[in-house]
């Protein structure tokens, strides 16, 4: 979904802790990405690039740490893996399975200079 | 959009007028003077950041939430794929509740105030925002809109975003809730293929059920559909032809209306009971003076 307004976010994040933490250029950036948090990494990574063009994150690598999806099935109240929001239950079939890991989309940690 | 970091620079427009540059970021190259002779970091130095992506929308988000709950605003965030009926509804709406409730919109589309047009001939006052390329409202932007509605306490405000069905799940407006309005020209199957709009709605719409004996289309089998993405999602079928539905969802948004001006009492009273304390304090303070 909406991977250039993300890469913003991320961009705005970055921004924002270069002025708290007193640094001039990023080489790292490490995400933290759920797999239900419905990022299409590839396209996030596309639209980062160009995004952070004269930029202090200006050829950044991007990093993505991917965060299991994990649901409870309201069916057999077991807590299972998902990896798709709407996916049944692996155990059971049953439906519906509450999501309630893997659904962030953070800025984790910079490597900077 | 800006050229050098994409950003979309003057392409948001709230009634025909240019926003500035939302954000403004600091571009190495022009700011590379400033930073000549301050001490610096060496290379690989580890900076933890554990923020949210969205944190800034969430910030102007928060912002928005607080200033509809100190003014009893009860704020919907309409969402929907283009051409579901948001805005045929929201004027069928606005004359079931013109003379109970006061009433305001804000409109977001790409292109054009068509939509704040044919609410404003209603007579209820209306923002539009147009986002150029943006494929959703944000939290800012909102908050402009808002600022340009100068609402009444205790109004309904109705925002209809830009129609998309993926983009505008993630940014949260500051709204009380979310309302996902799906026509049953579309096909049931739509809470599966789009799944996180529908997890973040508290009600679907399923509009347009005056058409239901032309299609097919089978109505359970969406709202199961729906239920498995989102299961206390509440189901109102609405035509804003034949009004089906539309009593019932009135109700639905006169109790969130009672329910936000109530909050807002209380807050109300609470605070002036505070007041009153400190001034029995302050007067005691003198008295032993």
């Amino acid at each position: 979904m909406h991977e250039m307004s993300l890469a913003e976010g991320v961009l705005q994040v970055i921004e924002d802790s270069a002025k708290i933490n007193g640094f001039s250029r990023v080489k790292t950036v490490w995400l933290e990405i759920g797999e239900l948090a419905g990022v299409e990494v590839e396209a996030m990574c596309f639209c980062f690039d160009a995004m952070v063009k004269g930029t202090l994150a200006d050829g950044a690598r991007l990093e993505v740490v991917a965060t299991e999806g994990q649901g409870h099935c309201l069916t057999c109240g077991e807590i299972v893996h998902i990896r798709l929001r709407y996916d049944p239950c692996p155990l059971c079939g049953g439906h519906p399975v509450e999501p309630f890991g893997g659904l962030e989309m953070k800025v984790k940690e910079l490597e900077v200079e | 959009m800006c050229t050098v970091c994409g950003c979309g620079e003057g392409e948001t427009k709230i009634e025909g007028e240019a926003q500035a540059h939302t954000y403004v970021h600091a571009h190495a190259h022009e700011h590379a003077s400033l930073l000549q002779g301050r001490p610096h970091a060496h290379a690989g130095r580890m900076v933890q950041v554990e923020q949210d992506i969205l944190a800034k929308n969430n910030q102007y988000a928060s912002a928005n939430r607080s200033h509809f709950a100190e003014h009893g605003l009860f704020a919907l965030n309409l969402v929907s794929s283009p051409g579901s009926g948001k805005t045929a509804l929201l004027t069928r709406t606005i004359a079931r509740l013109k003379g109970k409730t006061r009433i305001a919109v804000i409109e977001g589309d790409q292109q054009t105030s068509l939509d704040a047009d044919r609410i404003r001939a209603t007579g209820v006052s209306a923002v539009q925002i147009n986002t150029g390329k943006g494929c959703h409202l944000d939290a800012q932007m909102v908050g402009h809109a808002v600022a340009k509605l100068a609402l009444a306490d205790d109004s309904l405000l109705l925002i209809e975003n830009v129609g998309n069905l993926v983009c505008p799940a993630a940014f949260d407006l500051g709204e009380a809730h979310k309302v996902a309005i799906l026509s049953v020209t579309e096909g049931e199957d739509k809470p599966l293929k789009y799944p996180d709009m529908f997890a973040a709605a508290e009600v679907m719409l399923l509009n347009k059920v005056d058409l239901l004996p032309y299609l097919n289309f089978n109505v359970p089998l969406c709202i199961e559909y729906a239920r498995r993405i989102n299961p206390y999602i509440r189901v109102i079928l609405t035509s804003a032809v034949s009004d089906e539905g539309m009593a019932e969802w009135q109700e639905w948004l006169e109790t969130g209306l009672k329910q936000a001006a109530a909050r807002k009492a209380n807050e109300m009273d609470a605070l002036k009971r505070r007041v009153a304390e400190l001034e029995a304090e302050l007067k005691s303070v003198r008295g032993e003076r």
